[in-house]
């Protein structure tokens, strides 16, 4: 045994290495990405570890190798879980032989997200346990526990942590090595595994009753736990449990009631711990889940208890707890004096913003720029995605008009087809999420006879969530070299007619190309084909002459932060530019100049 | 040993490293260590800001605000940020340095870090930093994060002894720059009463 100082995430990763897990699949996304690199970082072969191309597929790998009585993990952030969606609900009739937990990681604030959806509804909507860790210690233990009642209950499970479990340290004892639990071939059964509606309607019944058993069980669960006495208890669920202890744990006389299982939500359990209870506060994120369990269950027992959260305008219903909402609220709900003495900020001065902006060099910054430039002075739609190049939005490229989901942007673009004649709509997509979702989109625009323009924005690597391999890259997760597959090869084979690949930082070729394209009618793609910086390291540098003018134009038309001004002096700094050479296309008098990655 | 302490900067100055060292200090030494990273969606030039909580009775991950009892920043306008966790009677430690927004060239804000400064001397115990000073003699600026550890460790206040890092620089830095830190982290701890 040795001690490890992991992130929560690799708390996970380590505690479902321990339960024996062999297959693990899942898609990249903050705050969940890190649990299959811990496991890359400790897998000696025995496991087979993949990012798959996207959550869905993901899933669907782990569901198989379940279905022989391996363990299995998926892991993702909570929007992937809508990707997943469609094979869970039904696996969740279909059920499993080996332990099979769906970590679905949710990111109250959000954080680094499009929505603050809570994974615990899901878990009730398709019926099946939900598992919430309040710190990284419990994630280590209670994912090996999510198998064992996976297995048990022969059904998939959730467990979702948060972004402060994700992200948090702490200590763990490992062992020195693993091992994988072993399982048998599959056993052929189509009354079993071949899901029709007679099969849905006799387990839908199965399940119905085996849930409230389930609930029986987790009412017995060693995390789900009482402290204190007293008239008033609070309910808390995941990191809102360790906020509430921060503020309480001093404090006897209120009882503080743990729910690590959210669903079946553990009655017997909480209808003791009720017991003597006059007044209840849920503090939870989210979605008011306890909150509304605990209704039901007073509904249901005609307890004569008031319960507070979210409906009652006590919690808020969006954004994150922490200690300081605990202290006010649950403060509040004991009617204790607010306590703590701060320093007065009351003239705090104007803080600097530090927004998230494209790395200097990037070549998404030159992709978006070639297209602003072609496009001057015509109408045109620029429908984003999701990735790094989300951030071409800022001024002053200003280049994203719509975003909405992984994908979306493809499809997006062709609504506007239909809606404007003297338009031209454009979409930019990033490589990994071409393959986890954009190629579908493709088709959809051969076969409707859409007019966009596809720039598909390759820079060898899923770049936002910190730079994981894909289908286009050539390796795996098993640190294989594999073929990659070639995005132009794969929309020839659609049947794409045209289809330009250049290099962005070659700056007139690009901007001609989509010229060139958008004279064309039907679906046209440009592949801006250049590395993130980030992994394809440069030490070229550009500088400015003294021919320079001060015209300040590169700065107002890129906003590359290696471009600054000292002393008013528009000077590029060298320990950030990485010679991508953009900026001195754009000097109108050519001051821009040096050794250029062209 | 009961003790919250916040590092703090902006991408790419070398805060997680800092709190690393600060943690696995403690941890060695029989401590029981909880931290956790902020770090927002920039790649860089972000505000990062890593909480570190040391002792049992610890549950929330961050820093209840007006616990830290120190504040580590590399950047004056990062200490001012999250002055809001320093505990009354609290000490910052702050490089002088300021490091200006990336999006400064587009939008002039005239920020300097005078003013953050002046603004935390008024508010709190703080010791100045003049890192790139210190850096110096070492020819690169490139380690003044441990440097200011050193003043951290130096000042007696931050509950780790001078042994107890050494052997971390020692055994968590990259072996190339070992001899470049430990110049950097004594250069920190001489400074002491220095200020
Ligand atoms: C359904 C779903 N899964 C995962 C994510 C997390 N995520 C955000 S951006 C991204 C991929 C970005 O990679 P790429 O398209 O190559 O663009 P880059 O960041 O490299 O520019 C992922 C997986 C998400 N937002 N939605
Ligand atoms: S060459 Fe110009 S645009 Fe490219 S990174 Fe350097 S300063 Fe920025
Ligand atoms: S990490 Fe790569 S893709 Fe993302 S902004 Fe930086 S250079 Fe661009």
């Amino acid at each position: 045994m040795k001690k490890e100082y992991v992130m929560g995430n690799g708390a996970i990763a380590l505690g479902a290495m321990v339960a024996g897990v062999s297959v693990v699949a899942g898609y990249p996304g903050t705050p969940s990405s890190e649990i299959i690199e811990t496991i890359a970082k400790y897998n000696n072969g025995d496991i087979h570890l993949e990012w798959s191309i996207n959550e869905k597929a993901a899933m669907e790998v782990a569901a198989t190798a379940a279905y022989t009585g391996a363990r299995t993990m998926v892991t993702m952030k909570q929007v992937g879980l809508n990707v997943a969606s469609d094979p869970l609900m039904s696996l969740a009739y279909v059920g499993v032989k080996g332990g099979m937990v769906v970590v679905s990681a949710d990111d109250p604030g959000p954080i680094s997200s499009q929505t603050e959806q809570d994974t615990r509804l899901f878990g009730s909507f398709c019926k099946i346990p939900v598992f919430d860790p309040s710190t990284p210690e419990e994630a280590f233990q209670m994912i090996q526990d999510a198998f064992d009642y996976s297995e048990k209950y022969k059904t998939p499970v959730l467990f979702r942590p948060t972004t402060r479990v994700c992200h948090g340290y702490a200590s763990i004892e490992v062992a020195d090595s693993f091992e994988t639990k072993k399982h048998d071939d599959f056993e052929k059964d189509s009354s079993k595994w071949v899901i029709f509606p007679r099969l849905s309607f006799a387990n839908h019944a199965m399940i119905e009753k085996r849930n409230p058993q389930i609930g029986a069980d987790f009412s017995n669960y060693k995390y789900n736990s009482v402290r204190g006495n007293g008239k008033k208890a609070v309910f808390a669920g995941g990191i809102s449990y360790a906020y509430a202890m921060e503020y309480l744990k001093d404090k006897d006389d209120v009882k503080v009631c743990k729910i690590g299982t959210p669903f079946p939500f553990p009655e017997d359990f909480a209808l003791k711990a009720l017991e003597g209870v006059e007044e209840v506060l849920c503090f939870e994120e989210l979605h008011p889940f306890i909150e509304e369990e605990l209704l039901k269950l007073a509904g249901k027992h005609h307890l004569n208890i008031k319960i507070r959260g979210k409906h009652t305008g006590d919690v808020a219903l969006s954004g994150e707890n922490s200690s300081e909402s605990a202290r006010e609220v649950i403060g509040s709900f004991l009617g204790l004096p607010d306590s703590c003495e701060q320093i007065d900020l009351s003239d705090l001065p104007k803080l600097p913003v530090r927004p998230p902006v494209l790395c200097a060099g990037c070549p998404h910054r030159a992709s978006f720029y070639a297209v602003k430039e072609a496009m001057k002075g015509k109408k045109a739609i620029f429908c984003g995605d999701i990735g790094c190049y989300t951030l071409g939005n800022a001024m002053p490229l200003d280049m994203v008009d719509t975003c909405l989901c992984m994908g979306a942007g493809i499809t997006m673009a062709q609504g506007f087809n239909w809606t404007h004649d003297d338009c031209t709509s454009f979409a930019f997509v990033g490589d990994s999420t071409f393959f986890a979702s954009g190629m579908t989109g493709v088709a959809n625009a051969l076969y409707n006879e859409a007019d966009m323009i596809l720039c598909v924005l390759d820079n060898s690597t899923t770049a936002m969530t910190g730079h994981q391999p894909h289908p286009g890259t050539g390796r795996n997760m098993m640190g294989d070299v594999v073929d990659k597959i070639s995005i132009q090869s794969v929309l020839e084979g659609m049947g794409v007619k045209k289809i330009e690949t250049v290099d962005p930082l070659e700056f007139e070729k690009a901007v001609s190309v989509v010229k060139e394209c958008a004279e064309m009618k039907g679906v046209k793609v440009i592949i801006f084909k250049s590395p993130c910086i980030a992994i394809v390291k440069s030490d070229k540098k550009m500088t400015i002459s003294d021919k320079c003018i001060n015209c300040k134009k590169c700065i107002r038309e890129i906003g590359c932060p290696a471009l600054i001004t000292v002393d008013g002096q528009v000077t590029i700094d060298s320990s950030l530019c990485t010679g991508c050479g953009l900026c001195s296309h754009i000097c109108p008098v050519n001051a821009i100049g040096g050794e250029c990655n062209e | 040993m009961n003790k919250d302490i916040l590092v703090c900067g902006v991408g790419g100055q070398g805060t997680v490293l800092a709190s690393k060292l600060i943690a696995s200090s403690a941890m060695d030494n029989g401590e029981v260590v909880h931290s956790a990273e902020t770090i927002g969606m920039a790649q860089r030039g972000g505000s990062v800001t890593s909480h570190i909580r040391i002792g049992n009775e610890v549950y929330s991950p961050l820093i209840p605000k007006g616990h830290a009892d120190m504040i580590i920043a590399f950047e004056p306008a990062e200490a001012v940020r999250n002055l809001s966790y320093l505990k009354k009677g609290g000490i910052v430690i702050v490089n002088k340095q300021p490091v200006k927004p990336v999006t400064e060239s587009l939008q002039d804000t005239g920020y300097d870090g005078v003013e953050m400064i002046e603004y935390l001397q008024k508010k709190c115990e703080c010791i100045v930093v003049d890192a790139k000073a210190i850096c110096e003699p070492l020819g690169s600026s490139k380690f003044f994060n441990v440097a200011i550890l050193g003043v951290a460790v130096g000042s007696g206040k931050l509950g780790i002894s001078k042994e107890w890092m050494v052997k971390q620089i020692e055994t968590r830095v990259n072996a190339k720059f070992v001899e470049k830190n430990m110049q950097a982290f004594e250069a920190g701890i001489a400074l002491k009463g220095d200020f």
